[in-house]
């Protein structure tokens, strides 16, 4: 904070923020309306469509039911629902298991080293996902790469089938978030000061001590960031899992998607989406706590 | 991570601190390795005369000409440009006035508007697809660019605010009084001292919501007609079909264009600092 900042704090008459006046509240007014009718009444709109039913032709009636809320939870789709929180989850872990050390080893990388090897990291980061989705497709494909060098080595093996399997779809959703589980533990780790760690050793702690109880805990607002980056997107992720699993391996993002475009069951599909925003806000909710409360134990 | 440490600090830390340090790094070599060496093969075989992956049969830049020669993707790109453009302005303009509102103003509700804001930047996109899709329908509003630009600027716009928000706590507050005290009416003073303030901010708000809005697929397969489709749809059209080289070929092109957008925005940052 600037000295004037702090003189500001000790003599709030001074520099006030003040209530606005009516030319103030004209300027926040595109905002406000902008988030209320492309943010608030889209998502009100959507809980509306869910008790919805509809024709045969797909028009939506607007006649109370829970007959889409019975089927969200017909074993079919829960069964969808688990499978896609599976994958998501484990995309998570994968992500948390590979990416955190390279975030530390980033973190606590020598100033010039830091800063080139984070530009490496940024690149892929903002790489168009599905461009990097699309180079594991040139590779995992029957004619793809990967049996090419295979039979390079041993000519007229069948070679693999890893494309349209699970494996290629958690291949795909790690290769595509990875980057985004990196950059906020990155953040967390660049944060941790070192005299606590030295601290801990000083203090006869061994180094799986020091991991666990000094360094684990600092860190972990960054884990619950990534999470929340990875997993949240990953659930509901349907490009990928169509480029990489085909139709085989259907996700509650491509079952969705299908209720809007294909099936023409809108109301389905709400319904499907809004069970989808529960879960996504009770994560919010869970990792949002997780991060606060290590912030607070901190200070 | 010895770097910070004294030698005589050093020499009490187990031995088996230096062999974790070359596993860490050894390990992150390992999984830049993965994130690179298909990014890298693409482009190789970007330049592959063979419509096959597989072998190396020669090279040609032909791939590059017919991506330069084909009418629905050159389309599909300036749809891109266009919507990401004005979706860019857009949301610099209500990202840069909304965060000064935010930041200058106490009023009833700012905390809850702050909140709001960050709902469509953690929301998943396809919620977000859905749920305007149904908005745009029970208004009667046709899908098209129109409804794209709307999509876009509401999870860019947000990007902005949080960018600009963050340089204006850093502000001297007594920069905009000197102003007012100087005889600027309050707008002068926003438009002569302040943004000129936020232009690093504000730079690199516009950049996240360029790249933001140029690679968005899920919000937009939602809200877009055959008209209005964007590169990143009709990608995701020729990759569901299966290998294609000019793909390959447009894919190294992107790449290029981000590697040049990370140095930029890293410059950017450099100068704001």
């Amino acid at each position: 904070m600037s000295p004037a900042a702090k003189a500001g704090a000790a003599l709030p008459g001074l520099i006030d923020r003040r209530t606005p006046r009516w030319r103030a509240w004209l300027l926040l007014l595109p905002m406000v309306t902008w988030l209320v009718l492309f943010v608030v009444a889209p998502t009100a709109i959507l809980l509306v469509y869910s008790f919805c039913e509809r024709d045969e032709v797909g028009r939506v009636l607007f006649t109370f039911t829970l007959d889409n809320y019975r089927r969200v939870f017909d074993p079919v789709y829960l069964w969808i629902f688990a499978r896609s929180i599976y994958y998501a989850g484990l995309t998570t872990v994968i992500c948390i298991v590979a990416g955190y050390p390279v975030a530390y080893c980033i973190g606590r990388a020598r100033e010039e080293w830091r800063q080139r090897l984070l530009l490496l990291v940024m690149v892929p980061f903002w790489t168009s996902f599905l461009i990097r989705t699309y180079a594991w497709i040139t590779i995992l494909k029957q004619e793809g790469l990967l049996n090419g060098f295979l039979r390079l080595f041993s000519p007229g093996t069948a070679g693999l089938d890893l494309l349209y399997t699970p494996t290629a779809v958690v291949i795909g959703l790690v290769y595509a978030y990875l980057p985004f589980m990196i950059l906020p533990i990155y953040g967390s780790v660049e944060k941790l000061d070192g005299a606590l760690i030295e601290a801990a050793y000083d203090l006869g702690a061994g180094p799986l001590r020091v991991f666990s109880s000094v360094i684990i805990p600092l860190t972990l607002p960054g884990v619950a960031a990534g999470t929340l980056l990875v997993f949240v997107p990953a659930v509901g992720m349907f490009a990928i899992t169509d480029l990489m699993g085909g139709a085989r391996v259907p996700l509650i993002g491509n079952v969705i998607q299908n209720q809007f475009m294909q099936a023409r069951d809108w109301p389905f599909g709400a319904a499907l989406g809004a069970v989808f925003m529960g879960l996504f806000a009770a994560t919010y909710w869970v990792m949002l706590r997780l991060g606060a409360q290590e912030e607070d134990s901190v200070a | 991570m010895s770097a910070t440490l004294t030698p005589a600090s050093r020499r009490r830390w187990p031995s088996g601190i230096q062999l974790l340090d070359s596993t860490l790094s050894g390990w992150t070599a390992l999984v830049m390795l993965f994130l690179y060496l298909p990014i890298l093969v693409l482009v190789a075989y970007s330049f592959n005369r063979s419509r096959l992956n597989i072998v190396w049969s020669g090279f040609t830049a032909d791939w590059y000409r017919r991506v330069w020669e084909n009418g629905p993707l050159l389309r599909a790109a300036q749809n891109s440009l266009v919507v990401a453009g004005v979706s860019t302005l857009l949301s610099v303009l209500l990202g840069t006035v909304g965060a000064w509102l935010l930041h200058r103003y106490r009023f009833r509700g700012a905390r809850g508007l702050q909140t709001l804001v960050a709902v469509p930047m953690v929301m998943p996109e396809i919620l977000m697809g859905i749920s305007l899709l149904i908005l745009f329908a029970t208004v009667g509003m046709g899908l098209g660019f129109s409804a794209v630009i709307i999509g876009h600027v509401t999870f860019s716009f947000p990007f902005v605010l949080v960018a600009v928000q963050a340089r204006l706590k850093g502000l001297d507050p007594a920069m905009e009084e000197a102003a007012q005290d100087l005889g600027a009416t309050p707008l002068q003073a926003f438009w002569l001292v302040i943004v000129p303030c936020l232009r690093p901010a504000i730079v690199a708000g516009a950049l996240m919501a360029f790249t933001l809005s140029w690679d968005e697929l899920i919000v937009t397969f939602f809200t877009t007609n055959a008209a209005s489709a964007t590169l990143p749809i009709r990608v995701f059209g020729m990759a569901k079909v299966g290998l294609n080289p000019m793909l390959n070929a447009l894919s190294a092109i992107f790449i290029l264009a981000t590697i040049a957008f990370v140095f930029f925005s890293d410059y950017v940052k450099k100068l704001g600092r």
